[in-house]
């Protein structure tokens, strides 16, 4: 427990070098092979390794919403889970969803409603939507907060999101019909 | 987190055989609740054996008459099954509200059976605690224990098991249908998670290395009078300071079966038959629940921060039997739980 920490002990796994491998993750639908660390979070392999820092870190602990990502189109907290066991799956991150100059719905809509002030919990949010969308069980006002309830926003844009989501799943309803 | 090795094991006999081999391990589902404690250092195994590839995630009806819910199914996925919302309500509406949607897209019914308690001693390693480090003290006896039991505690620990689903299973008398090293056995609900007495790092009576396959729902699902009353410090994205899974069976105003569960107020789904056999026969009305509410909390002792919970509890339950004795409407299980 002491800080005396001895480089010829070789017998502690704490100092014994990353034993790394091949991943291959499908990501905004292309393959990358990462060398990845069993203990690498999906949140960590997409930021440090895939260069994707779209996806944020807020509290690494499955309590704000601001790393959610779609896998296989279900919207998952990627701080919680680790890379390897995805192999193979779908991921979709806000990288995935539109581009500068293609706008995916979500995006022009947060601008539209003012969704955002400093923007960090946005990727997350929308990536949330979106999941919220593929679901396609919140339409009312109550049902659409309820089902953003794991989406935290620290600067209180919630009236914003709210009208946002709100437009975006009207549309996707009346097209329906 | 502490280096590790990662398996995803393909059949049940091989994550047995694969936990029964190595040194330190443990198996993860959902990650939702391992990853976390592991990030705290709370957790130190030195191989994880995956559980996701595992044939154990389909929701299929048994041949009794009631519903095996596969180990590995997601929270949502059970959640929102059809045959669950239609005939164990219940289920669905603690599911619902409990964690967030991207946390139940994770969270797995075997996962949420072994959550670890939320007591924020037993997260922060710098401060005693007998669960974690058994011996060492506790640090939320004459601490901060504003989520901590007022049923059932002990002198070594006075945690809460902090799940909305298990609440329900308890109310619901589910089993649990575990395979280890020795063989196969099934565990009464009610006999699954423990109090803590003298043994506080045990938060269940699942042996190491034995894995849970499936849950079992009987035949009956009181899908006709049910509520799951959920009281927290906000309506969403929390966990239960007090919360309270009442079913009825009704004949007119009468009350001919009745089930009660507490979640938030001690180390297990607390379940109290005496008392619940006091609603037996009786008109469905609120002094027949007050009685029952006292009968619940007659031995519950306060911690300081926590002692609020006494009275929360006692309106929890009357009010939920109110809400039972109403019914349960279709509609409630979206937007649940909510006082
Ligand atoms: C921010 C946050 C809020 C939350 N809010 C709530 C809430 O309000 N209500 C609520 O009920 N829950 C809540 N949760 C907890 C969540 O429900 C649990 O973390 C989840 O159910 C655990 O399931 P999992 O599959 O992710 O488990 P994992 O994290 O994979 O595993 C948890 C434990 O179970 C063991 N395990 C997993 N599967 C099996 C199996 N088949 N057999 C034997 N052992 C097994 C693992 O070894 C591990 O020890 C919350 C979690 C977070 C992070
Ligand atoms: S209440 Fe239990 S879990 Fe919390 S500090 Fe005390 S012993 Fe540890
Ligand atoms: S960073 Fe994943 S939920 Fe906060
Ligand atoms: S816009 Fe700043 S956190 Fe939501």
């Amino acid at each position: 427990m002491s800080n005396s920490a001895t480089p010829n002990t070789t017998d502690s796994p704490a100092l014994a070098p990353p034993a790394t491998s091949p991943v291959t993750l499908r990501i905004n639908g292309s393959d990358m092979t990462l060398q990845l660390a069993p203990w690498t979070t999906l949140l960590d392999a997409l930021r440090e390794y895939a260069g994707l820092t779209g996806t944020k870190k807020g509290c690494d602990h499955g309590q704000c919403g601001s790393c959610t990502v779609l896998v296989d189109g279900k919207r998952i907290n990627s701080c919680l889970t680790l890379a390897m066991l995805h192999e193979g799956a779908e991921i979709t991150t806000i990288e995935g969803l539109g581009q500068e100059d293609n706008l995916h719905p979500l995006q022009q809509a947060f601008l539209d409603h003012d969704a955002f002030q400093c923007g960090y919990c946005t990727p997350g949010q929308i990536c949330s939507a979106q999941g919220l969308i593929n679901e396609g069980r919140a339409h009312t006002e109550d049902e659409i907060r309820e089902m953003m309830s794991g989406n935290l926003c620290r600067c209180g844009a919630y009236v914003g999101i709210l009208n946002a989501v709100k437009e975006v799943v009207d549309a996707q309803t009346a097209r329906r019909q | 987190m502490n280096p590790f090795t990662l398996t995803r094991a393909e059949t049940v006999e091989g994550a047995v055989r694969d936990f029964r081999d190595s040194d330190s391990p443990a198996f993860i589902a959902g990650g939702t609740n391992i990853i976390d404690l592991m990030k705290e250092n709370v957790a130190r195994p030195t191989h994880l054996i995956g559980l996701n590839k595992l044939p154990l995630n389909t929701i299929e009806p048994t041949a009794e008459g009631g519903l095996r819910l596969g180990a590995t199914a997601t929270n949502a996925d059970t959640a929102w099954h059809p045959e669950v919302q239609c005939r164990y309500p219940l289920l669905s509406q603690a599911i619902l509200a409990g964690a967030s949607p991207q946390l139940r897209n994770m969270a797995t019914n075997g996962g949420n059976l072994m959550q670890r308690t939320r007591c924020y001693y037993f997260y922060d390693t710098a401060t005693p605690c007998n669960k974690r480090e058994p011996g060492s003290g506790c640090g939320a006896i004459g601490g901060y224990n504003r989520i901590h039991a007022i049923l059932g505690a002990s002198e070594q620990c006075i945690a809460t098991h902090p799940s909305d689903m298990c609440i329900a299973l308890a109310a619901l008398e589910a089993e649990v249908h575990v395979v280890g090293p020795g063989g196969s056995r099934v565990i009464k609900f009610e006999d699954f998670h423990r109090l803590p007495g003298n043994t506080p790092e045990r938060d269940n009576t699942l042996e190491p290395g034995e894995l849970i396959v499936a849950l079992e729902l009987p035949k009956k699902g009181f899908e006709k009078h049910f509520s799951y009353l959920k009281l927290r410090d906000r309506t969403s994205y929390a966990f239960a300071l007090v919360s309270v899974a009442a079913v009825l069976e009704l004949d007119g105003s009468t009350i001919e079966d009745a089930r009660l569960a507490l979640g938030g107020v001690a180390h297990k789904p607390w379940r109290d038959k005496a008392a619940e056999a006091l609603l037996i026969g009786q008109p469905a009305t609120t002094s027949t629940f007050k009685k029952v509410a006292e009968a619940v909390l007659k031995d519950a002792v306060g911690q300081g921060t926590n002692d609020f919970k006494i009275e929360l509890g006692r309106r929890a339950i009357v009010r939920a039997l109110q809400q039972a004795t109403a019914g349960g409407k279709a509609s409630d299980v979206f937007l649940n739980s909510n006082p």
